[in-house]
């Protein structure tokens, strides 16, 4: 395979050909912020976390593939700003009240907001009515905390073969539908790939809440990324 | 010699554990009492303002009238309003009666609720009680909010540390094991 070399922050990397932007900086030991990017799935482009300048114009890392002599942007201060504006929009948007979510410690947008060091999010809550799904008996789906990553809808299609989830709706009317009356009407189990997949606390196991004492939580000692960081600093 | 500066603190509505993380500064309270004195606060039980404060430590976000008067009156006191823990900035637990209707949060909990006596089946309205609001307001949308400690409870170095920056007027800067939302 063909490789091409592009520039990221001032650095030099060399990519594959037809390779992500966040995927080759990841391989280069360079962590790109993202939500909705997810493993091997089709990226989605949704969240505009992973949001890098590439060649002067603002794109999506996670769907704009490499090419020969880009010049990329990640860590700038404007780009920086601009990703904790998305992270504080998404937790403005929905109802994330960490204290009594069964996720908090392995959230990924929690997480995030800690390696952004936000304390509170600048943009006033919109305290949305949305309703919880408990029919399933082995699963729920708490749309408060939904942030629309398409990540369940993708790896219910692609990785369990069952297309449990889609989109309805537009603009801030659209949210998560099951395909079914109710979640309890759908084929979906609780070893779905896609109830592991969701990243916030939206699609979440039953009866298996608070498990890990706190401490032990994925991002309780280090920030979302310091993989990634770690393997930058080996490399350098 | 100049004065110490002055800290007032407040439970709205919360649940008194921020305060609890206060105290679970353990001994290095003694330090801070030699770093500020206390105005209003239930750690002395002081329940009016006795002057000028640099700090306002506010728990809990507003759920009546009465909490708005007392952070309006905080406000108009300190220099520095801080929120204090996740109820003071989203409304946290409280704030989850915001999606219910007030009249049906009422009959729930005196009407409705298991184990409930109330064979009159009147709903508290006496003069005294505050009066509740529609839903809970996290505290930033009622009066300016100039710091902000997030957790549940913040711990107690979050705090402590806290507390130290904004006694010499520096940012507060929380490190990473100090900044959480739960």
């Amino acid at each position: 395979m063909s490789t091409v070399q592009f520039v990221l922050d001032g650095q030099a990397i060399e990519a594959q050909d037809g390779q992500t932007i966040l995927k080759a900086a990841e391989a280069a030991g360079v962590y790109i912020p993202h939500l909705c990017a997810f493993k091997d799935l089709i990226p989605h482009g949704s969240c505009r976390v992973c949001s890098v300048r590439v060649n002067g114009r603002i794109q999506a890392a996670c769907v704009q593939t490499v090419t020969a002599g880009a010049v990329v942007e990640s860590e700038t201060p404007e780009i920086l700003e601009f990703r904790r504006n998305i992270i504080d929009m998404l937790f403005a948007e929905g109802n994330h009240f960490c204290m009594f979510c069964e996720k908090s410690g392995n959230c990924e947008l929690q997480a995030l907001a800690y390696r952004f060091g936000i304390t509170s999010p600048r943009y006033d809550y919109l305290n949305p009515d949305r309703d919880i799904d408990m029919s399933h008996p082995d699963v729920y789906l708490d749309r408060n905390r939904c942030i629309l990553c398409g990540r369940c809808v993708r790896v219910s299609q692609e990785v369990d073969h069952k297309t449990i989830f889609q989109f309805v709706g537009r603009g801030h009317e659209k949210r998560l539908q099951v395909n079914g009356t109710c979640l309890a009407d759908t084929e979906l189990s609780a070893t779905d790939e896609a109830v592991a997949a969701c990243p916030v606390g939206a699609l979440m196991p039953k009866r298996v809440g608070y498990a890990i004492p706190v401490g032990q939580r994925a991002f309780d000692a280090a920030p979302i990324g310091a993989d990634v960081d770690a393997r930058k600093g080996g490399a350098a | 010699m100049t004065r110490k500066p002055r800290i007032a603190t407040v439970s709205l509505a919360g649940c008194f554990g921020c305060h609890m993380s206060l105290l679970d500064i353990d001994e290095r309270i003694l330090a801070l009492a030699e770093l500020v004195e206390f105005d209003r606060s239930p750690i002395n039980d002081f329940k009016e303002f006795d002057g000028r404060c640099d700090i306002g430590l506010i728990e809990g976000g507003c759920c009546n009238e009465e909490n708005v008067h007392v952070l309006e009156d905080f406000r108009k006191h300190c220099d520095l309003i801080v929120s204090l823990g996740d109820c003071a900035i989203n409304g946290g637990i409280p704030a989850m009666r915001n999606h219910v209707p007030l009249r049906e949060c009422l009959e729930e909990a005196y009407l409705r609720s298991p184990g409930v006596y109330n064979p009159g089946g009147v709903i508290p309205n006496a003069p005294e009680l505050p009066l509740l609001l529609h839903r809970v307001y996290p505290c930033h949308e009622v009066v300016k909010v100039d710091v902000v400690i997030p957790g549940c409870p913040p711990s107690a170095d979050a705090i402590f540390t806290s507390l130290l920056a904004l006694v010499k007027r520096e940012p507060v800067a929380l490190a990473y094991a100090n900044l959480k939302y739960d």
